[in-house]
């Protein structure tokens, strides 16, 4: 899950690290609210998960309250790449005298953690790394050691941080890291990370993901989440224990296990080039050993979105029993009709695997006229696609 | 013959007594697997009945290898005791470890795989999140299930565990030596490249198939690895040319991120290797035919 950065900013002033002071506003009698707790000059940033908020006009400088509301009137509710701007963050300003760059993350490839740090910090940082990257120092860091003193003092040292600022940068590399473990982030980034005119290195900007698999030991986390960009499907989905995800297609896609249904898209999307270029309307993994009842839920959420005008629902039975998976079809489109809801949209079913005979039958002997039953997963994604260019 | 995990195999299974462990041990003990205890502190000394079998329950993995001989942990436990059960396994200095929990904190997979590196890494540790290894006829250990297909001339190591079931059961008029599932999670035990290598060298592996999916580079590593190691001919498919960046599909580790992790990246890193590419799981199927013919 990635944060706002004032999100971040909140994170990362709980765990001790030097931040400006800052609010967040949903409305501008609110952002007027905060620049006065906050005095003098202030800045007013746009709350979007997507870079480049800067050039888009998303930033903007306001001194004292009444510009301070102003520029939030300018800025909430504009459309910086797509993302709407609900909220600013206000914060103190600061005068910027050196911008560096710091950042922990997952290294993936070599299985452990990583510290990118750069004297050369701000909105070029990217140039930077890719035509000067010796001025860009990637440090490993072991996940059993973590980030003490002593490898804080390797990292200045690699990044060869001014002397002057050795010491604060040590400091906030030891707690950043610290923050980065305790909240079991995959990410955190400063960028800058500033000296200010009275020389203080200040955290000035926050970019932080957190890994959901965590949520278990962070149920504060929870409540970070962002209910205005979750879409209303994926809510539903999620609170019956789906794993679902919205996309922008026709065909909604129901499977087992995360790459089959990965695949499925793949296919249904080749089949829809030859069928009026339809394509998939979600991603839904029922996961291993599903019951009737949960291809039951699943059906349901996929046949809630308007989107959608035929259903393909792929499944190769490994513990997954292919006759429960067919008793959900049937028990969901039962369902449905006894709340009166009316399901005109055809699906289209391939089984394959553990009691696979079984599971066949059971949907031949229910005769209802929207179940067709196909048995490759080719052939059924075919039919799929052509069904839903003939439903557009 | 196969790799990892043969006839002699000596099963544990960490988590026997909970609902997942005692149903997939009662799986592996059908398809032939010689499962000999398990583990459990809470319950060590006790001895838990799987359809005629009687299992002994250890408190320790160490004590079950010195009882038993067991040289696999399959483990069973739920996320937040993943990490120690691993440890343990590590510490007992097991031969393999088989983690099949999903859902495991990335800090946690991260502190086990360095424990494991700092100690030598006399334990191979498959997963996490993963279905596990079986050598078809021979033994299984995990959840893939037995009866898809006979034991054959083909080595498969997959990210994914259905399409593991789709590939074997596309594929199983040939058959498999072994197929390994190492997960879909950003920070895994085994590679593509571990199995890559182990099939090689493997006598009563002929050719190999090997599925990935969207997210970091380990099938372009994997591939610079082929090009310069791999004799057998090596058939690839990746699931997710469709997907959207920025959106996590199902594993943890199955995201685009930028411009990095696509499938078509990997597909063109797989090729320029020499491995040949199917678009669909039975296009890859067919290609493996050819390759064998």
């Amino acid at each position: 899950m990635d944060l706002f950065e004032y999100q971040g900013r909140d994170l990362f002033e709980r765990h001790g690290l030097p931040v400006l002071g800052g609010g967040v506003a949903q409305t501008p009698p609110e952002a007027r609210a905060i620049a006065e707790r906050l005095g003098g000059k202030v800045v007013v940033k746009a709350q979007v998960k997507v870079g480049g908020r800067g050039k888009a006009g998303g930033v903007k400088l306001a001194d004292g309250p009444d510009e301070a509301q102003a520029r939030a009137t300018d800025i909430l509710g504009m459309d910086i790449k797509g993302h709407t701007v609900h909220k600013v963050m206000l914060a103190e300003t600061a005068d910027i005298k050196e911008e560096y760059y710091f950042s922990y993350l997952l290294d993936r490839a070599n299985r452990t953690f990583l510290c990118i740090a750069s004297v050369a910090g701000g909105m070029e940082i990217e140039q930077v790394a890719h035509e000067q990257p010796d001025r860009v120092a990637r440090i490993s860091i072991d996940a059993s050691k973590g980030v003490d003193e002593a490898k804080a003092r390797e990292i200045v040292a690699a990044a060869k941080f001014p002397a002057e600022v050795a010491d604060q940068v040590t400091d906030i590399a030891v707690k950043l890291w610290q923050a980065f473990v305790a909240e079991d982030a995959t990410l955190v980034e400063v960028n800058p990370l500033a000296k200010v005119g009275d020389g203080r290195v200040l955290l000035l900007d926050a970019k932080v993901t957190l890994d959901e698999n965590a949520a278990f030991r962070h149920p504060d986390h929870e409540a970070l989440v962002d209910q205005s960009a979750v879409d209303p499907l994926e809510q539903a989905a999620k609170a019956k224990n789906l794993n679902y995800v919205k996309l922008d297609g026709e065909v909604g896609i129901i499977g087992n296990g995360a790459g089959l249904v990965m695949s499925t898209l793949d296919v249904v999307a080749y089949a829809g080039e030859r069928h009026g270029n339809v394509k998939p309307a979600n991603f839904l993994d029922i996961g291993g050993g599903a019951s009737a009842q949960v291809m039951a839920n699943g059906l349901e959420i996929v046949l809630g979105d308007p989107s959608v005008k035929s259903v393909f629902v792929n499944v190769f039975g490994g513990i997954t029993a292919c006759d429960e998976v067919a008793n959900g079809i049937i028990q969901a489109l039962a369902l449905l009709a006894e709340r009166g809801e009316q399901v005109t949209k055809p699906l289209v079913v391939r089984l394959d695997g553990n009691n696979a005979e079984a599971g066949r039958a059971i949907l031949d002997g229910a005769k209802n006229p929207l179940v067709e039953r196909v048995d490759t997963m080719d052939g059924a994604a075919e039919r799929a696609a052509e069904l839903a260019a003939a439903g557009k | 013959m196969a790799i990892w995990l043969t006839k002699d195999s000596k099963v544990i299974v960490q988590g026997i007594t909970g609902s997942e462990g005692s149903k997939h041990t009662r799986r592996m003990l059908a398809a032939g697997t010689n499962v000999v205890g398990g583990t459990n502190p809470r319950k060590a000394g006790t001895r838990v009945d799987f359809d005629g079998t009687e299992l002994p329950v250890f408190g320790t993995v160490s004590e079950a290898m010195k009882e038993t001989g067991a040289d696999v942990t399959v483990i069973f436990v739920p996320p937040a005791f993943t990490k120690a059960a691993v440890i343990e396994a590590i510490d007992a200095e097991i031969p393999l470890a088989v983690v099949i929990t999903e859902g495991i904190p990335v800090q946690d997979s991260a502190a086990f795989w360095s424990y494991n590196v700092a100690r030598g890494e006399r334990t191979r540790i498959i997963g996490p999140n993963c279905p596990g290894i079986a050598s078809p006829g021979a033994s299984n250990a995990g959840i893939i299930p037995a009866d898809i297909t006979p034991a054959g001339r083909i080595g498969l190591v997959s990210k994914s565990g259905t399409l593991t079931y789709q590939m074997m059961f596309e594929l199983r008029d040939i058959g498999f030596s072994t197929a390994v599932g190492i997960g879909g999670d950003p920070v895994i035990g085994t590679t593509h490249i571990d199995a890559l290598k182990a099939f090689q060298d493997d006598p009563d592996t002929d050719a190999i198939v090997m599925i990935g999916e969207i997210g970091g580079d380990a099938e372009e590593r994997a591939a610079e690895f082929i090009k310069a190691n791999v004799t057998k001919p090596v058939v690839g498919y990746i699931a997710g040319f469709t997907a959207p960046p920025g959106k996590t599909m199902g594993h943890a580790g199955a995201i685009i991120s930028g411009s990095a992790g696509t499938a078509d990246a990997k597909k063109t890193a797989l090729e320029a290797a020499g491995v040949k590419v199917g678009k669909t799981p039975s296009e890859t199927a067919r290609l493996m035919r050819e390759a064998m013919s």
